[in-house]
């Protein structure tokens, strides 16, 4: 008979009662799930990122199934962050599901006015900062692959929005020095770090024999990067042993979640898995719940960065 | 309270036929109680592969017809051409495999309250539901017209017990092997005058909506048609399958063919924008 993990978590001051969650970009703002589970049930629901204006992303196609992944080419499509703000942000709220809303930018000065409409908006657990979207038209625009940029953004949300409400910075693996980049983030006054994206990647259609995506490179996603993504939060996990991660990249069974956790992951999200999947994070949160509670662990933040210990 | 995919279900059901038609299979599921939320032009969302799969997104098809008869329960018919991996694994599965679907999704073709005469489209296995349909809308007193249009014969699809609900049937290939020679859209003008049609519900490739759709602009017809994007999710969630579509207020958005479709009037959808993006707030 093994006792019940206690399963909560948290981001910053963020308290989660488990630590599964959806992934920006792959559940919308929830609607489409709760026909399949009660959003409520999971740790949080990160909205997909929002910008400052209506947009309409990346031409079609958007897709490319790859071996045990798939490549997106979205391009941010989205209402706003005012229609975002007016309508999906009470509702999930009425549905009694935390809520992180992820936000991204074309400029640092589009971030800080993000921030400033977030910052009156109660109910909310924390901010996902996406700075490294790599769907967007200049790479240069990724301002997590430049430690500067990365810093200024963050710098900027933090001075709008406050003290209180963590803030999530999203990274990109496509760096050559992530630690680094890391720590610039946590110096502006990230709490927390979301890793990891997707991975930049291309598919050629070889009937056209050109690019098959309509925005021609996009991000990897699904079990493919899960190694990647391991890899990361370990690294990052070995160099800020005290900043919490949300770990992410192809996980799709309650055994990949332990692996992130393992490798320093305070929270996990879901993303690709609930396209193949609409009930894979309910199914994720019960298999972790088990190979927890099978390997003596009583608390689910015993777990976290467990695979660092010494001999 | 969900709001979108109200109907939809996520079932392990069991395959119980499995047939070689023409160029497709033809799939027989025991699908139980969902069948009755079930309309013409739904679709489901299948996950294939087994468990180990590289195969990570779930496929759709268009739900072909479902019955629910006291003596097999609910079942659910799709037509399945076995073109990529995930079609083929699907055409493979013998029958009493276990399957993973979500069903049923999307938008199904507008019933009319009244007794018009309708005109059904149907380009390769695009006339599968199509026959489903007709069902329906004889029931309702409908007076019921099909074309059906593929490169090849063997490419077409028409089941003879389908055609007890259709009035007439014309088939057109590209290659002439059956029917006559040429497209659908041939001789549609006329039909469509001769037959005094009132509705159109097409479906199949997205070259042969369109140019429906472009024929019948200047017609007092209305014109339903089920569209084809790809897809990832098939519930809402992953926006790869986009369509620009015209608003009311002349403005176009990137609607998803699984939520706003795969049923949408012809004439909203911006078919010169399809693989583009609305000039406005790009």
């Amino acid at each position: 008979m093994t006792l019940p993990v206690d399963f909560s978590t948290t981001l910053g001051n963020a308290w989660f009662p488990t630590p599964i969650f959806t992934a920006s970009g792959c559940a919308s703002s929830g609607r489409e799930l709760a026909q399949f589970f009660p959003l409520n049930d999971i740790g949080a629901v990160v909205t997909k990122s929002v910008m400052n204006k209506p947009r309409h992303g990346r031409p079609t196609p958007r897709m490319a199934e790859t071996p045990s992944g798939m490549l997106n080419s979205i391009g941010l499509q989205g209402p706003g962050i005012d229609a975002f703000l007016a309508k999906d942000v009470p509702w999930l709220l009425e549905q009694k599901a935390r809520v992180i809303v992820s936000i991204a930018g074309e400029t640092v000065e589009e971030y800080s006015t993000l921030a400033r409409k977030l910052r009156s908006v109660s109910g909310i657990s924390a901010v996902e900062v996406n700075i490294s979207c790599p769907n967007v038209e200049n790479r240069g625009m990724v301002f997590a692959c430049d430690p500067d940029a990365s810093r200024r953004v963050i710098d900027g949300v933090r001075k709008t929005i406050g003290g209180d409400l963590p803030i999530i910075a999203k990274l990109s693996p496509d760096v050559t020095d992530l630690p680094a980049i890391a720590r610039g983030v946590v110096e502006a006054g990230a709490d927390a770090l979301a890793l990891i994206n997707t991975v930049l990647g291309m598919v050629i259609n070889i009937d056209s024999m050109r690019p098959h995506l309509g925005g021609k490179t996009g991000g990897l996603s699904g079990p493919a990067i899960r190694p990647v993504a391991v890899r990361a939060i370990y690294q990052v996990h070995a160099a800020l042993p005290k900043v919490p991660i949300l770990g992410m990249g192809g996980v799709s069974s309650g055994r990949d979640a332990l692996e992130l956790i393992l490798a320093g992951a305070s929270g996990v999200s879901v993303g690709t898995a609930s396209f193949g999947n609409p009930t894979a994070l309910i199914k994720i949160q019960n298999e972790l719940r088990d190979l927890l509670a099978a390997r003596g662990f009583t608390t689910m933040q015993q777990a976290v960065g467990f695979a660092h210990r010494d001999e | 309270m969900a709001t979108i995919n109200r109907s939809a279900q996520q079932q392990i059901v069991t395959v119980v036929g499995n047939k070689r038609v023409g160029a497709y299979h033809q799939i027989l599921l025991h699908v139980g109680e969902i069948v009755k939320n079930c309309r013409p032009g739904n679709f489901v969302a299948i996950s294939v592969g087994g468990e180990s799969s590289k195969m990570v997104l779930r496929r759709a098809f268009a739900i072909s017809r479902v019955s629910d008869s006291s003596q097999y329960g609910g079942t659910m018919e799709l037509i399945v051409a076995p073109h990529g991996s995930g079609s083929k694994w699907l055409c493979a599965q013998p029958e009493g495999t276990e399957i993973d679907i979500v069903a049923p999704l999307g938008t199904a073709f507008g019933i009319p309250t009244e007794s018009v005469n309708a005109l059904l489209i149907g380009g390769g296995y695009g006339s599968a539901p199509l026959f489903g349909l007709a069902d329906v809308l004889k029931s309702r007193g409908c007076k019921v017209d099909m074309l059906l249009g593929a490169s090849i014969g063997s490419k077409i699809y028409a089941p003879l017990e389908g055609k007890r609900s259709v009035n007439s049937l014309k088939i057109y290939t590209e290659d002439g092997s059956m029917g006559e020679t040429g497209r659908v859209t041939e001789s549609l003008l006329e039909i469509i005058e001769n037959r005094e049609i009132d509705i159109i519900y097409s479906c199949g490739p997205m070259g042969m909506l369109a140019a429906i759709t472009e024929l019948v602009s200047d017609l007092d017809v209305i014109h339903q048609c089920a569209v084809e994007e790809s897809m990832a999710c098939g519930i809402g969630i992953c926006m790869t399958c986009v369509l620009p579509v015209s608003n009311e207020d002349g403005s176009t958005s990137m609607l998803r063919s699984c939520i706003d479709g795969p049923v949408m009037e012809g004439e909203k959808v911006r078919w010169d924008l399809v693989g583009k993006i609305p000039e406005a707030h790009q």
